[in-house]
């Protein structure tokens, strides 16, 4: 029998994502896996039972069912304590654990006999970004941000000039260029506002401003990105510099998105309520690290409040208000952790050498696997990573240490014959040499785009040989030597004509874009 | 008379050597190229115009001061005008008629065109001042010297030619004991030529033509036993020695301007060679010598092949990359020889221009050693109309491609392996190389999973940012083209 993918509804209040879309249950299927949903489960997604039977999943009336018939159970949040009853050892749990800061469900699930995976510890290297469900959610979320803070901000975003008057674009200031940071500056970015962003890792400099925000720096001696390509946390004296630096741009701001989180730590409190004393009424804080404490001193889980005429929003759904596109992501991360956790010939099989199954793996079949030992750390390309130095410096090229004896050998041999040969000989032999240090000279400067016209031209300009048939014809000589020369003045005539014709050819298609014509 | 024939020729020549210079100094940017192109013709005119003054002038003085140089015979001169009716005629018409993916070919056919003729000036030289002159010990070195370079350089030539036209397969092909081989014909050479200057006069025909047969057979197996995807470099090596060769006959004739002109030519097939082998990490010894990706190469080419990554290819029709290339904002096309194989250029330009009024920004980047000859893919882009302001070299894209969200490698495998940089084990480990992995996606048209020319596998087809589009070059490309008109209409 298949082994069974089972999909309950979340039962976390407000949650509205669903880890299996109507598309990606089809994709698991072809993977080998029967599919079940419990009734509903993606009904606030977006996505009714008959969609999901259209393409073969079963509906099954309740959780219990689910959670009985599954042998995967494929979930968003942190299972509650109604969840954990119906589990059975040997059972296996996907979904985001958080295992850092959940001991207590860690250890409950343990004593379940359960394997579970976390997808908020997939590694963070180059081939896991497909199962990088952390971030795709945190763009989910950065961009929910901006539209909850227009939302709440009673005037325009971008900067209008019309006949009822003139509209400032609306100053935006992102805290942290996460995933999230960087999809809130996009997002605000199309809107139309003028966006700065802040992030205490002088790496996101780059990514900020190709996505057209302005980066504020921040020089402070201790470097801000610790292990897998987030921040870590940092001493006082660091903080309150931060604080004051960010007080000063949250003064000229009419919106706040902060998104500063650090791993497993609570998160760092960079607006002050002195900051938000000083900005404009009127002005929006969206505080996306809520959940964690808030950056913010004066945010309320989940509320919007009000505080010195700054509207301060701390809700943490912020992916849930966007279920049917949080779910489709989501949902897409989960088919490419089964396909990558789908052996062909084993079937469904955690490899404890695979960097990803290892770093995800929480619990096997109760025993507790996490963290996972620490690897070297060899990543690239992720989103929040800095394109730091290459592993390895590549060798230097081969010294070329027979090519120099060579042209000693030759320059010897060519110097000997100076010295001993006639006359006429070292006069040739200057001229030669001459000649050599100034093509050298000159061929250098010619640029690598033009290197086939200079094989060209160099083709027609060997065909100079021609002279020396031309000379050797006009010395009366005999009949042999003749056609000879004849021969080599052919030869050497399609050079010249064939060596230049072609190039000018070729010059003539090198162009400028819209070169205005001579 | 003030001047001579003499003092006129040496004056020309003098200024059709500078004006050969100042045409190499043009091509130094794309501005002053053409200009540069017609330094040289003219330099070449003014070349060919006063040494036929030189040769027909005795016709033209009433009475010669000495009895003994008789001028040409009408003869002569009617072999002379045949010889630069018809050369000239054929070489207007191959480089009228060539194709620009052809340009490999016709290069490589004109350098062993320069080999013959610097052989046939050798021997013509050697008849002429007659079998029983003294030339003197000097002369009958140049001599051997100039027919010896030549000869190699014209089988070499044509070999080369043939391996680019895939007359000749181009896998490397060699005898059994290939360095000792090529040992004993250089060795053979030598004891020939040493038996051509000591000879008695009369005899020293036999040897000479033995030099050059021997040197003949040199210049093939040298080429033969090296690979296709090292043309660049043989072609470029091959352009060097047409240079030593037309040298060596100035030599001979005691003709400055051939010396000059041949140096020039020479020095610049040489820089060629050595700017290839670095895009290679490779040095001129190891190209030549070597035998790099051919069968049963021994070491860590052949261990790292059999135990190659081996990982999840993922495959994407056209119609999913014109969707990821309409919403990229930055797109870098790298094209290898498979794009000249294919003649894909006009497609891939098209490809591009379509993207560029959807407002994608789109770049293309070249590899020193893309393709069969030096510039080879600039001259082909360009014959596609492709703007030489967004084809770029490695240097200038590398620290790009982070910044780049597709990335479309076309026909092109080593010159983007990651293994060049991170694999110390790799046969091509320290090769500089375009790295379009660090690019958000990739996008590679190929074939098959086939190795390129190195024989190495390439661990980027398996990374999971890199989407496979499998399939002939030109049909890919127009799929795609195709795929990308109609989704732009969708929008």
């Amino acid at each position: 029998m298949a082994t069974t993918l089972g999909v309950p509804k979340e039962v976390f209040p407000g949650e509205k994502r669903v880890a299996t879309t109507p598309e990606s249950a089809q994709k698991l299927r072809k993977l080998g896996y029967d599919v079940i949903v419990q009734a509903g489960a993606g009904e606030s997604a977006g996505y009714a039972d008959a969609q999901y039977q259209e393409v073969g999943a079963r509906i099954v009336p309740d959780a219990s069912g689910v959670w009985k018939e599954g042998d995967i159970i494929l979930k968003v949040r942190q299972p509650e304590a109604s969840e954990i009853e119906l589990m059975r050892p040997g059972q296996t749990l996907i979904g985001f654990l958080w295992p850092a800061h959940s001991k207590e469900l860690v250890a409950k699930l343990a004593a379940r006999k359960i394997t579970a995976l976390a997808m908020d510890a997939v590694p963070r290297i180059t081939r896991s970004q497909r199962m990088d469900a952390l971030s795709a959610m945190a763009n989910v979320a950065g961009y929910r941000a901006v539209v909850e803070a227009a939302h709440h901000f009673s005037r325009f975003f971008p900067g209008q000039v019309t006949a009822a008057g003139r509209a400032r674009p609306a100053q935006v200031l992102v805290l942290g260029a996460g995933v999230a940071g960087l999809a809130a500056l996009a997002a605000a970015k199309s809107l139309g506002a003028t966006v700065k962003a802040f992030d205490t890792r002088a790496a996101s400099r780059e990514q900020v401003e190709s996505l057209g925000g302005t980066f504020i720096p921040f020089d402070f001696q201790e470097a801000g990105e610790g292990e897998g390509g987030y921040a870590k946390q940092m001493s006082d004296a660091y903080l309150a510099a931060e604080q004051a630096l960010i007080a000063q741009h949250a003064k000229q701001a009419d919106i706040v998105i902060s998104t500063a989180l650090i791993p497993g730590k609570p998160a760092p409190q960079l607006i002050t309520s002195g900051a938000v004393v000083s900005m404009a009424s009127g002005s929006v804080i969206v505080d996306m690290a809520a959940e964690q404490g808030g950056n913010c001193a004066l945010t309320e889980r989940d509320q919007v409040v009000e505080r010195f005429g700054v509207k301060i929003i701390g809700f943490t759904d912020l992916v849930s208000r966007m279920a049917r596109q949080s779910s489709d992501l989501y949902a897409t991360t989960l088919l490419h952790l089964l396909e990558s956790l789908t052996h062909k010939d084993k079937g469904f099989h955690i490899d404890l050498e695979d960097e990803i199954h290892r770093g995800m793996l929480v619990l096997k079949e109760g025993e507790l696997m996490w963290p996972p030992p620490k690897r070297p750390e060899i990543r690239a390309g992720a989103p929040t990573a800095h394109p730091g130095a290459p592993k390895h410096a590549p060798p230097p090229p081969p010294s070329g240490h027979g090519g120099r004896v060579l042209l000693a050998v030759v320059a010897g041999l060519l110097g000997l014959a100076g010295l001993f040969g006639p006359a006429t000989f070292l006069q040739h032999l200057t001229v030669f040499l001459l000649a050599c240090v100034v093509g050298w000279h000159v061929i250098w400067n010619v640029t690598a785009a033009l290197h086939t016209p200079l094989m060209s031209v160099t083709n027609a300009i060997s065909g100079i040989i021609l002279v020396g048939g031309m000379l050797i014809l006009g010395t009366g000589s005999g009949w042999a030597a003749q056609v000879l020369s004849a021969a080599a003045v052919l030869l050497a005539t399609i050079n010249v004509a064939g060596g230049f014709l072609v190039t000018q050819r070729m010059l003539k298609m090198f162009r400028r874009e819209e070169a205005p014509h001579k | 008379m003030t001047f001579s024939a003499q003092t006129l020729s040496g004056l020309a020549y003098l200024v059709a050597s500078l004006l050969f210079i100042l045409s190499l100094r043009g091509l130094s940017s794309q501005e002053s190229a053409r200009r540069g192109n017609l330094f040289g013709a003219i330099g070449m005119v003014l070349a060919m115009a006063v040494t036929a003054f030189v040769v027909l002038q005795p016709l033209f003085s009433p009475a010669s001061e000495t009895g003994t140089s008789s001028g040409p015979s009408s003869s002569a001169i009617g072999l002379l005008l045949a010889a630069l009716v018809v050369g000239g005629g054929v070489g207007a018409a191959l480089a009228s008629k060539v194709a620009m993916t052809s340009m490999p070919e016709l290069v490589a056919i004109l350098h062993s065109f320069v080999g013959a003729a610097a052989v046939l000036v050798g021997v013509a030289s050697y008849l002429a001042n007659g079998p029983e002159a003294e030339g003197g010990l000097a002369h009958l070195i140049e001599i051997d010297v100039g027919v010896f370079v030549g000869a190699i350089t014209f089988s070499g030539s044509l070999i080369a030619f043939g391996k680019l036209r895939g007359l000749i397969g181009s896998k490397p092909h060699s005898l059994p004991g290939r360095h000792a081989t090529n040992g004993a014909i250089v060795l053979a050479c030598v004891v020939s030529g040493v038996f051509f200057v000591g000879a008695p006069a009369p005899e020293r025909l036999m040897p000479l033509l033995l030099t050059i047969a021997l040197a003949l057979i040199l210049g093939l197996h040298l080429v033969m036993s090296i690979g296709g995807g090292d043309m660049p470099v043989v072609v470029s090596l091959l352009n060097s020695y047409s240079g030593w060769a037309a040298s060596a006959a100035g030599f001979m004739l005691s003709n400055d301007l051939l010396i000059i002109t041949g140096a020039l030519v020479g020095s610049s097939g040489a820089i060629l060679s050595i700017v290839m082998c670095r895009a290679m990490n490779r040095s001129i010894l190891n190209v030549v010598f070597g035998n790099f990706g051919a069968p049963g190469a021994k070491g860590p080419a052949g261990a790292a092949g059999a135990a190659g990554p081996a990982g999840t290819v993922h495959e994407a029709t056209a119609a999913q990359v014109a969707e990821l290339l309409s919403a990229a904002r930055s797109v870098v096309i790298v094209p290898g020889y498979g794009l000249a194989v294919a003649q894909a250029q006009y497609l891939v330009h098209e490809i591009s221009s379509q993207l560029e009024r959807q407002g994608v920004k789109v770049l293309y980047a070249i590899h020193p050693v893309a393709g069969r000859l030096p510039g080879h893919m600039n001259v082909l882009l360009a014959e596609a109309n492709v703007s030489y302001e967004i084809v770029k070299e490695m240097d200038e894209v590398n620290e790009d491609f982070p910044r780049t969200d597709v990335v479309l490698v076309i026909g092109a495998n080593d010159i983007v392996n990651p293994s060049a940089l991170d694999d110390p084990q790799s046969p091509i480990y320290g090769m500089p190389v375009l790295e379009v992995w660090k690019a958000a996606r990739v996008v590679m048209l190929k074939r098959g999973l086939a190795a390129g020319y190195a024989g190495v596998d390439n661990p980027l087809v398996y990374r999971d940012n890199t989407l496979m589009l499998f399939g002939d070059a030109k049909q890919s490309v127009a799929h795609l083209l195709n795929a990308l008109g109609s989704s732009s209409h969708a929008a």
